[in-house]
C-alpha cells in the first residue's frame, strides 16, 4: 500500500480538480483552499522523497491490456533524481502561484472555482509528464497540460481576445503533437518499447536516417509545447490569461516540459541516437528562437509581452543546449529560469494589479518609490535573468555558454548576442516602468501589494539569488550527479560580462532613468516590424489559416457538394429518371404505335427466318 | 432471455402506438428495464461464458439465434442500451403526438440495432438492421430540419442500394462457405475459402462501407444527421451506423488468420478511401457554418479511424489484437460522444432557436453547465486523454505500428484492386492514360520517398502518417465551434436562453459519466470483448 504513495502526486490534484469543479463550483473559497492544500500536500511529499524517504517501487497500472508486453499500454512512475527534482520545481512554484492567486484574483467576478480547478488539473498533468515512465504516459500528460493551458488562458472567455488566444494555443500545440505522436510511434517501431528504462539497448543496427527522423518527430512535440520557432506564436498571445497562470504555466513549468522531455530522451535513449543532423536541427531551432524573440522583445510595450518574449528567448537557449548535447546545462538553466521567471511574472502581476490592470510600461513610471518591495523583488529577478555575476541566472547561462564554446563556437556567439539583447530589453523595462515620474493615473495611485502576493515574491526572490550556488544547486538541479561550478574566471566569463555591460550601457544611454515619455526607438520601419512580431502572426493568420486552410476547405467543400453530392449522386438519380421517362414513352397506351411496333417485329422475324 | 431485449422495446412501442400510453414515460421505462436486463445478461455472459451459450434462443421454430458470444456483441449492445436511455430521457418533442412517434421510432431503432448486434444468424443480422432503418427515414421525412423530404429520400435510396449490394455480398459469402451463422462461418473457414473472395470482399466493403459513410459514399450521412430529430440522430449516428463496422470486424474475426485472403486485395484502396474520410471530410467539416452540419460531418470523419483499425487487422492477417481492441473502444466512445453532442445540439437549439455558428456567442455565461457538458463532449471527440475516445484512437495508432519492423516494405497482394484500377486508368486511350500514368508515378514516388525517409513504412503506417493530421483538423473545427457558441460576448440569440431542464442535465450527464469512466479506465471494457 505504502509503495503506491507517489501516485498521490497525480491522484490528489486530479481529484481536487474534479471536486472543485463539480461540487464546489459555487464556493470559490472552499475550492481555493482545497487546491492550495493539494499543492501543499504534493510539495510536502516531494520534499519527503527528496530528503531520502523510501517507499519502494510503485505499482504499474495497466491501462489497456493486450497480449504482448511491448504494446500493452501502462502507466508507471519514474522516481529518479531528474524526475523528483523537477517535481520540486513544479510543486514549489505551483504552491507559490496558488497562494499568489488569492491576492491577484481578489475582486474578480469570474468563476474562481473553475480557475482553481484549472490550476489543479495543470498540477496533475505536469506531474504526469514529469513522473511518466513511458512515452505514452508522457503523451497523456502532454495533451492534458495543453488542455489546462487552454482552460486557464481562456479563463476570462467573455473577452474575445482571450477566447481566441486559448484556441490558438491549443491548436498550435496540436500541430506539434502531430509530429510528437508520430515520433512516439516510430520510437515504438525502432526500440520495440515506449518505456524509458528499456530503450537503451535496441538502437543498434537501425539506419541513422530513421533515428534522425524519429528524434526530429519527437522534437516536434517540444517545438509546440516549448513554443519554439515556427510554432512560437501561441505563447505571447497566451498572456491573455491571468498573470499567475502565465507565471506557472507559460514561464516556469509547462513550456519547459519540451526541454525536460528531450533531456529525458537523451538519458534513456543514449546521446548516440541523436545524430549529427538531428542535433543541428535542434540547436538551430533553439538559436533562431532565442535571437528572434530577443529582438522582438526590445520593442514590446506590454510588460507581460516583454516577459513572454524573454521566456521564448530563454527557452531557445535551453533547446540550443539540448541540441549541443549539454542536457545538464539545459536542465540547470531550466531550473534557475523557473524561479526567476516565475518571480518576474508574479512581480509583473503585482504591478499590474496595483496599477489598476494597466499593462503598458509607458503608462507606469515611478513605481520604485510607491511599491519598493515588489520592485526590489522584480529587480532581483531581472538581475538573475540578465546574468549579473552572483545571481542564479549567471551560473546557468555560463554553463550553457561553456558547453557551446567547446562544442560549436557559432552557437556561443549567438548566445552572447542574445545575452546583450536580454540585458537591453530588461533594463529598458525596469527603467521605464519603475523610475522617473508616473505617466498615468493608475501608476500615480499604486500602493504596495498585499501580503499574499508579497510572500511568494520574497520566497522566489531568495531562490532567484541563491539557487545557482552549489550548496543549493547540487541538491536541487534536476540532473543526475549535478555539480555547480561557481565562479570561474575565463574566456566565457569576460565575454558575458562584456555583453552585460554593453546591454546595460545601451539601455541607459537610450532610455535614461525613466525621464522619457515615449520610446525614442519607435516610429521607424524596424520598430514597426518588431511591434508586429516580424509579421509572422499575420502571415499565419492571413496566409495559412485564412488563406490556405479556409480556401482549401471551401474548395474541398465545393467539390464535395458539386462533384460527389451533385454530379455523382444527383446525376445518377437524374440518369435513372431519364431512363424511366424513356421507358415510359414506350408504354404510351396508343394502339396504333403498339401495332406498328408489333408489325415491325413480325417483319424482322420473317426476314431473319428467310435469311 | 436475450430475446426480451428486443421484445421490450417492441412491446413498449406497441403500447404507445395502440393504447396511447404517454410516449416519453413509457419509452424511458422500457429503456431503463432494457438497460438493467442487458447489463445483467452481459455480466452473466462474462462471469460464466458457458451460460452465454444457453442464452441462445430460438424464436417460433425459425432459427433466429441470439448470442452475446460474438467479439463485439457485448460492447455494442451496451452502447445501444446507454444511448437509448439517454435519448429517451433527453427527448424534446414539439407536441404530444410528435412525442409518441419519436418514442416509437427510438424504441424500434434501438430494437433493430440490438437485434442486429446479437444475431448469430447472418440473414437475421442483416434483417434487423433494415428494420431499424425504417423509423430513421420516417422521422427525418416527418420531423426533420431543413429540406427534410429530399434528405430523407436521398438517404433512403442511398442506404437501400447499399443494403442490396451488401445482401448480394452476404448471400454469396454464405452460399459459397455453406454457413449461415457467424459461428458456423468460423468453423468452416478451416475447410476452405470462398471461390470468389475478391468479389465478395468488394461487395461487402462497398455495402458495409456505405452504411458507415465510407468516402466517397458519405454524402447521405451529414445532411441526414443534421436534419434528424435529436433522439434519432443520437441513435443512428451513435449506434446504428456502427453496424457496418461491426459486420466487417465480426467477419474478419470469423476468418481469423485468413481474413487477409478475403479482404487483402481491397486493403490498399480502403486505405486511400479512409484517408478521404479523415482528411477530405475533415476539411469539409472545417468549412461548415452550422453546428448540426459540422457534427454530422465530424461523425463521418471519425469513422476513418475505425476503418484504419480494420485495415491494420487485414494487413496483419488478423494477428493484431490491439487493432480490434482500439476499434471496439473507439466505436463505443464515438457512439457515446456523438450521441451526447447531438443531444446537446438539440438543447442549444431549443435555447437559442438557431444553430448558425456565427450568430451565437457567450452562451456559457448564460448556461455554464451546458458549456461544461458541451466542452466535455467536444474535448472527448477530439481525443483528449482521460476521456473515452483517446483510449480508442491511441490504441488504434499504436496497433498500426505494433507489428512494424524497420525496413519492411508494403506487402502487395496478388490481385490488388487499387493497382488494377490504376492500370485500367493508365490504359485509357487518347492521351488520358498518359496523364494518369504521369500523375500516379509522381504520387507513388513521392509516397515511397516519404516511406523510405521513415525507414521503410508499410501502406498502413504510411496512411497513419497522414491520418494523424486529422487530430489537428478536428481540434480546429471543434474549438472554433465552442468558441463561437459559448465564448466571447453574449450574442443576441444567447440572450434568449433561460435554463436547462432536469431531464436535459440528467440525460447528458449520464452519457458524460460513461465517457469519463471509460476514458480513465478503458481496461473495464476488456472483458466485454470476446477476443483471444
Amino acid at each position: 500500500m505504502i509503495q503506491n504513495l507517489p501516485w498521490l502526486f497525480l491522484v490528489l490534484p486530479l481529484l481536487v480538480a474534479a471536486i472543485d469543479w463539480v461540487i464546489f463550483h459555487k464556493c470559490p473559497k472552499t475550492a481555493a483552499t482545497l487546491s492550495i492544500l493539494s499543492a501543499l500536500g504534493t510539495f510536502a511529499l516531494c520534499i519527503a522523497y527528496l530528503t531520502g524517504w523510501q517507499t519502494g517501487t510503485a505499482d504499474i497500472y495497466t491501462w489497456m491490456p493486450t497480449g504482448s508486453a511491448a504494446t500493452s499500454l501502462h502507466l508507471g512512475l519514474t522516481m529518479d533524481e531528474l524526475a523528483m527534482r523537477m517535481m520540486l520545481v513544479v510543486t514549489g512554484i505551483g504552491l507559490l502561484v496558488h497562494i499568489f492567486s488569492i491576492g491577484y484574483m481578489k475582486g474578480d467576478n469570474s468563476n474562481l472555482s473553475r480557475y482553481f480547478a484549472g490550476l489543479s488539473i495543470f498540477m496533475f498533468s505536469m506531474s504526469t509528464i514529469v513522473l511518466a515512465d513511458n512515452l505514452a504516459m508522457t503523451f497523456i500528460g502532454w495533451e492534458m497540460v495543453g488542455f489546462s493551458s487552454y482552460l486557464l488562458i481562456g479563463h476570462w472567455f467573455h473577452k474575445a481576445s482571450a477566447a481566441d488566444a486559448a484556441k490558438k494555443a491549443f491548436i498550435t500545440n496540436r500541430v506539434g503533437d502531430f509530429g510528437f505522436l508520430l515520433g512516439i510511434l516510430l520510437t515504438l517501431g525502432v526500440f520495440g518499447t515506449l518505456t524509458f528504462d528499456k530503450m537503451g539497448t535496441a538502437a543498434a543496427g537501425v539506419a541513422p536516417c530513421l533515428l534522425t527522423v524519429t528524434v526530429i518527430c519527437l522534437f516536434c512535440g517540444a517545438i509546440g509545447k516549448s513554443a519554439q520557432f515556427p510554432l512560437h506564436v501561441w505563447l505571447p498571445d497566451a498572456m491573455e490569461g491571468p498573470t499567475p497562470v502565465s507565471a506557472l504555466i507559460h514561464a516556469a513549468t509547462m513550456v519547459a516540459a519540451g526541454v525536460y522531455m528531450m533531456v529525458r530522451l537523451q538519458i534513456s535513449m543514449g546521446t548516440e541516437v541523436f545524430t549529427e543532423t538531428a542535433r543541428m536541427v535542434i540547436a538551430t531551432v533553439g538559436a533562431i528562437t532565442a535571437v528572434m524573440a530577443a529582438i522582438i522583445a526590445t520593442q514590446q510595450d506590454d510588460i507581460k509581452r516583454v516577459l513572454a518574449y524573454s521566456t521564448l528567448s530563454q527557452l531557445g537557449y535551453m533547446v540550443m543546449a539540448v541540441g549541443l548535447l549539454a542536457g545538464e546545462a539545459a536542465m540547470f538553466h531550466l531550473y534557475t529560469h523557473a524561479w526567476f521567471k516565475a518571480l518576474l511574472f508574479l512581480g509583473a502581476g503585482a504591478v499590474i494589479v496595483c496599477c489598476h490592470h494597466e499593462q503598458d510600461i509607458w503608462k507606469m513610471g515611478g513605481l520604485a518609490r510607491r511599491m519598493p518591495v515588489t520592485v526590489l523583488c522584480f529587480l532581483m529577478g531581472t538581475f538573475a535573468l540578465i546574468a549579473v555575476p552572483g545571481f542564479s541566472g549567471f551560473f546557468s547561462k555560463e554553463a550553457i555558454l561553456d558547453a557551446a564554446v567547446v562544442k560549436h563556437p557559432t552557437f556561443f556567439w549567438i548566445g552572447v548576442g542574445v545575452a546583450v539583447l536580454t540585458t537591453f530589453y530588461m533594463t529598458r523595462l525596469c527603467l521605464v516602468a519603475f523610475f522617473g515620474p508616473a505617466r498615468a493615473h493608475g501608476a500615480a495611485e499604486a500602493r504596495e501589494a498585499s501580503p499574499s502576493m508579497l510572500l511568494p515574491l520574497l520566497a522566489l526572490a531568495v531562490m532567484a539569488i541563491i539557487s545557482g550556488y552549489g550548496f543549493v544547486a547540487d541538491y536541487l538541479v534536476p540532473a543526475k550527479g549535478f555539480h555547480a561550478h561557481g565562479f570561474h574566471f575565463g574566456f566565457t566569463f569576460y565575454v558575458s560580462l562584456g555583453a552585460l555591460v554593453l546591454g546595460l550601457l545601451a539601455a541607459v544611454v537610450i532610455y535614461g532613468f525613466g525621464k522619457r515619455s515615449a520610446d525614442p526607438l519607435s516610429n521607424n520601419f524596424i520598430s514597426t516590424a518588431l511591434r508586429k512580431r516580424l509579421y509572422i502572426d499575420a502571415i499565419y493568420d492571413k496566409g495559412l489559416v485564412g488563406g490556405l486552410q479556409q480556401c482549401g476547405a471551401h474548395i474541398i467543400e465545393f467539390i464535395d457538394s458539386a462533384l460527389i453530392r451533385g454530379l455523382l449522386v444527383q446525376g445518377s438519380a437524374w440518369l435513372v429518371r431519364c431512363i424511366g421517362v424513356l421507358l415510359s414513352r414506350i408504354q404510351c397506351g396508343s394502339l396504333r404505335a403498339y401495332s406498328c411496333v408489333a408489325g415491325l417485329g413480325l417483319l424482322i422475324i420473317i426476314v431473319l427466318i428467310a435469311l | 432471455m436475450l430475446i426480451w431485449l428486443i421484445l421490450i422495446p417492441v412491446i413498449a412501442a406497441a403500447l404507445i402506438g395502440l393504447l396511447r400510453t404517454p410516449g416519453r414515460l413509457t419509452a424511458i421505462t422500457a429503456a431503463a428495464v432494457m438497460l438493467v436486463l442487458g447489463v445483467g445478461a452481459i455480466l452473466c455472459s462474462i462471469l460464466c461464458p458457458e451460460c452465454s451459450k444457453a442464452c441462445l434462443s430460438t424464436v417460433c421454430g425459425t432459427k433466429i439465434q441470439f448470442t452475446l458470444g460474438l467479439p463485439f456483441s457485448k460492447i455494442m449492445v451496451l452502447l445501444a442500451l446507454l444511448v437509448t436511455l439517454a435519448a429517451t430521457i433527453g427527448m424534446k418533442a414539439p407536441n404530444k403526438d410528435a412525442e409518441r412517434s419519436w418514442s416509437i421510432s427510438s424504441l424500434l431503432l434501438s430494437a433493430g440495432a440490438i437485434g442486429a448486434f446479437m444475431s448469430d444468424n447472418i440473414i437475421a443480422f442483416y434483417g434487423f438492421h433494415e428494420l431499424a432503418l425504417i423509423p430513421t427515414f420516417i422521422m427525418i421525412g416527418c420531423y426533420g430540419r431543413g429540406d427534410r423530404r429530399s434528405i430523407a429520400w436521398t438517404a433512403t435510396v442511398y442506404l437501400g442500394l447499399a443494403s442490396m449490394v451488401l445482401l448480394a455480398g452476404l448471400l454469396l459469402l454464405c452460399t459459397q462457405m455453406n454457413a449461415w451463422t457467424f459461428t458456423a462461418l468460423k468453423t468452416s473457414v478451416a475447410s476452405g475459402m470462398p471461390s470468389t473472395p475478391c468479389l465478395i470482399a468488394g461487395l461487402l466493403i462497398v455495402g458495409f462501407g456505405t452504411l458507415v459513410s465510407l468516402f466517397p459514399f458519405h454524402t447521405w450521412a451529414a445532411p441526414a444527421y443534421a436534419s434528424a430529430p435529436a433522439p434519432i440522430a443520437m441513435l443512428h449516428a451513435g449506434v446504428l451506423k456502427k453496424f457496418g463496422l461491426y459486420g466487417l470486424f465480426t467477419l474478419a474475426e470469423a476468418f481469423g488468420s485468413r481474413c487477409g485472403e478475403l479482404f487483402g486485395s481491397w486493403n490498399n484502396l480502403l486505405l486511400l478511401l479512409l484517408l478521404g474520410n479523415i482528411l477530405w471530410v475533415g476539411y469539409v467539416t472545417v468549412s461548415q457554418t452550422r453546428l448540426d452540419d459540422m457534427l454530422g460531418n465530424s461523425s463521418v470523419m471519425h469513422m476513418g479511424y475505425i476503418f484504419l483499425a480494420f485495415a491494420a487487422v487485414i494487413a496483419d492477417k488478423g494477428n493484431n489484437i490491439l487493432a480490434y481492441q482500439g476499434a471496439a473502444v473507439l466505436m463505443l466512445a464515438h457512439g457515446l460522444t456523438i450521441a451526447m453532442l447531438f443531444l446537446l445540439t438539440g438543447q442549444i437549439e431549443s435555447q437559442t432557436r438557431t444553430l448558425e455558428l456565427d450568430s451565437m456567442g457567450g452562451l456559457a455565461r448564460k448556461l455554464p453547465l451546458l458549456g461544461f457538458l458541451f466542452g466535455l463532449a467536444g474535448m472527448a471527440s477530439i481525443g483528449l486523454p482521460l476521456l473515452a475516445n483517446f483510449a480508442g484512437e491511441y490504441t488504434i495508432f499504436v496497433s498500426c505500428f505494433a507489428n512494424w519492423k524497420t525496413g519492411a516494405t508494403a506487402a502487395t497482394a496478388g490481385c490488388d484492386v487499387l493497382t488494377c484500377c490504376i492500370n485500367w486508368l493508365n490504359a485509357l486511350p487518347w492521351g488520358i492514360g498518359c496523364v494518369f500514368t504521369w500523375m500516379f508515378n509522381g504520387i507513388s514516388s513521392g509516397l515511397s520517398a516519404i516511406a523510405s525517409v521513415f525507414g521503410g513504412l508499410g501502406a498502413v503506417q504510411l496512411t497513419l502518417v497522414f491520418a494523424l493530421w486529422g487530430l489537428v483538423i478536428s481540434a480546429i473545427y471543434m474549438l472554433r465551434a465552442f468558441r463561437n457558441i459559448f465564448e466571447s460576448e453574449i450574442g443576441h440569440t444567447s440572450e434568449r436562453a433561460t435554463k436547462l431542464s432536469c431531464a436535459d442535465i440528467i440525460s447528458a450527464g449520464f452519457l458524460a459519466l460513461f465517457i469519463v469512466l471509460f476514458g480513465i479506465a478503458p481496461q473495464l471494457l476488456k472483458p466485454l470483448m470476446n477476443l483471444i
